[in-house]
């Protein structure tokens, strides 16, 4: 075990974050790792320096077309599209969960999860890794239409739980954000085991 | 082995078919591989090697076909002047369910559709593709693309990746301008065969012929193809651990298409 702080949350736009999860080098070089308003890892810094392909682009498309911001499910098919280009090239080993707000989307927030081969699907819930053994079921079981905010993190910390119980390989140092109509924010983050 | 079948099967000619066929079947048996399910030497090729991330899957003995990976089923059958196709709605990776509503059927155009099974990735990049194709062609000839052409587009498309292939199966459903039902199907290098009565893909397809066999009649209506569909769909993806979690039936007519869910095992 490396780094027992890293956050896998990378904040794609204002309104939508991406989840990675896989080998460090392909995760940072995918994504776009702590940077913005992560203030809970400042010390990450010389990770920023790494390629950030996917958030870089979509601020591109941003700039070159008058400030139009892509939506949700416009970012997860741009990201799709780019794992399935580098599948038959030089595949990124990463799984990836994105979830943004749209305002002009029934309520409002989407969750798209994607494999290393570039398969995406909406979903009202996911789970990618180890995790996704234990989690899914509980979240099967919890789920349902129409959750606010803090029911939806009482599932995400149920989740939480069940992994620090039955998990044999388990990092307890979860961080949990949310993103809803004021954009990205960090919810929940366990403290800095470096701290100590 | 070859031999004494043909010579039974020569004698047998002039009796019921129904023998021949059993005796048919029961040559076909020496060409099932280890793992009983995939008779092609092709797909042999393409055996899934789990990748690092990946590796916790597997503990289980055998290796997984690439076109296994993620699970699917179609059928698409014809009528009288009607076409239907149906799929599952499951998506996995190797045994894990993700999705229960995942969409292997493409609306190309009012009057023709296509299936795609096998891989999740490349359904989703084919899809985007075929669309890009048949719009350029028809804003480029100011004409609507005919189901045969379209197959053709599609096999071209496959062979294209010869050396490295799209690993999707895919099934072309549709009216041609007369209003006749044209179906097809291909492998994934595009090998194509024209049926005119029905055509299968898929993890579970020996389970389908079989069904499809069973159930199929010539010059269905529109809601005897429906019923038709759906049970041999339901029927044959209750036996495979890679299909199901519910189905999707689409029937196309000249006057429109009737889209309908399947409630199977949610399992």
């Amino acid at each position: 075990m490396y780094q027992q702080n890293l956050d896998k949350i990378a904040e794609l736009s204002s309104h939508s974050a991406m989840g990675v999860s896989g080998p460090n080098c392909d995760l940072v070089n995918f994504s776009e790792l702590g940077t913005g308003l992560s203030d809970v890892t400042p010390h990450l810094a010389p990770y920023h320096d790494q390629c950030r392909y996917i958030s870089k682009n979509l601020a591109l498309y941003e700039l070159s077309n008058d400030g139009m911001k892509l939506s949700t499910h416009a970012q997860a098919n741009f990201c799709r599209g780019e794992l399935a280009k580098a599948l038959r090239k030089g595949p990124f080993q990463v799984n990836v969960i994105l979830g943004g707000y749209d305002e002009n989307v029934p309520n409002g927030g989407s969750l798209y999860v994607m494999d290393y081969l570039g398969s995406c699907q909406k979903v009202n819930y996911g789970a990618q890794g180890y995790a996704s053994n234990f989690t899914l079921s509980i979240m099967d079981r919890d789920w349902e239409e129409g959750l606010n905010e803090e029911q939806a993190v009482k599932i995400v910390e149920h989740c939480i739980r069940e992994l620090n119980m039955r998990f044999l390989l388990n990092q307890s140092n979860f961080i949990i954000k949310v993103v809803d109509k004021d954009g990205v924010r960090t919810v929940k983050a366990d403290s800095d085991p470096t701290d100590n | 082995m070859i031999y004494i079948t043909l010579r039974i099967t020569i004698k047998k000619i002039k009796q019921n078919t129904i023998s021949t066929i059993k005796l048919y079947a029961s040559g076909a048996h020496e060409n099932h591989n280890l793992h009983g399910k995939r008779r092609h030497t092709l797909h042999s090729f393409f055996q899934f090697a789990p990748t690092q991330t990946q590796h916790h899957q597997s503990h289980h003995n055998r290796t997984m076909s690439i076109l296994e990976y993620n699970g699917a089923a179609i059928i698409a059958m014809a009528g009288k002047d009607c076409i239907g196709i149906a799929s599952d709605n499951r998506l996995g990776i190797q045994f894990q369910t993700v999705a229960m509503d995942f969409k292997k059927i493409f609306k190309m155009s009012d009057t023709l559709f296509v299936g795609l099974a096998g891989l999740a990735t490349d359904v989703q990049t084919l899809d985007q593709l075929l669309r890009f194709r048949m719009n350029l062609y028809e804003l480029r000839e100011e004409r609507a693309m005919t189901p045969q052409v379209f197959t053709n587009l599609l096999s071209n498309i496959l062979y294209e990746k010869r050396f490295g292939p799209y690993f999707v199966e895919p099934v072309v459903a549709g009216l041609d301008e007369k209003g006749s039902p044209y179906l097809a199907t291909m492998d994934l290098i595009g090998a194509t065969s024209t049926t005119k009565d029905f055509v299968v893909s898929g993890t579970c397809d020996g389970n389908l012929y079989g069904m499809c066999e069973t159930l199929y009649k010539p010059d269905l209506g529109k809601e005897e193809l429906f019923e038709t569909l759906a049970q041999a769909l339901l029927a044959s993806v209750d036996r495979d651990a890679l299909s199901g979690w519910g189905g999707v039936v689409h029937i196309i007519t000249k006057e429109g298409v009737m889209s309908r869910e399947l409630k199977g095992r949610q399992d």
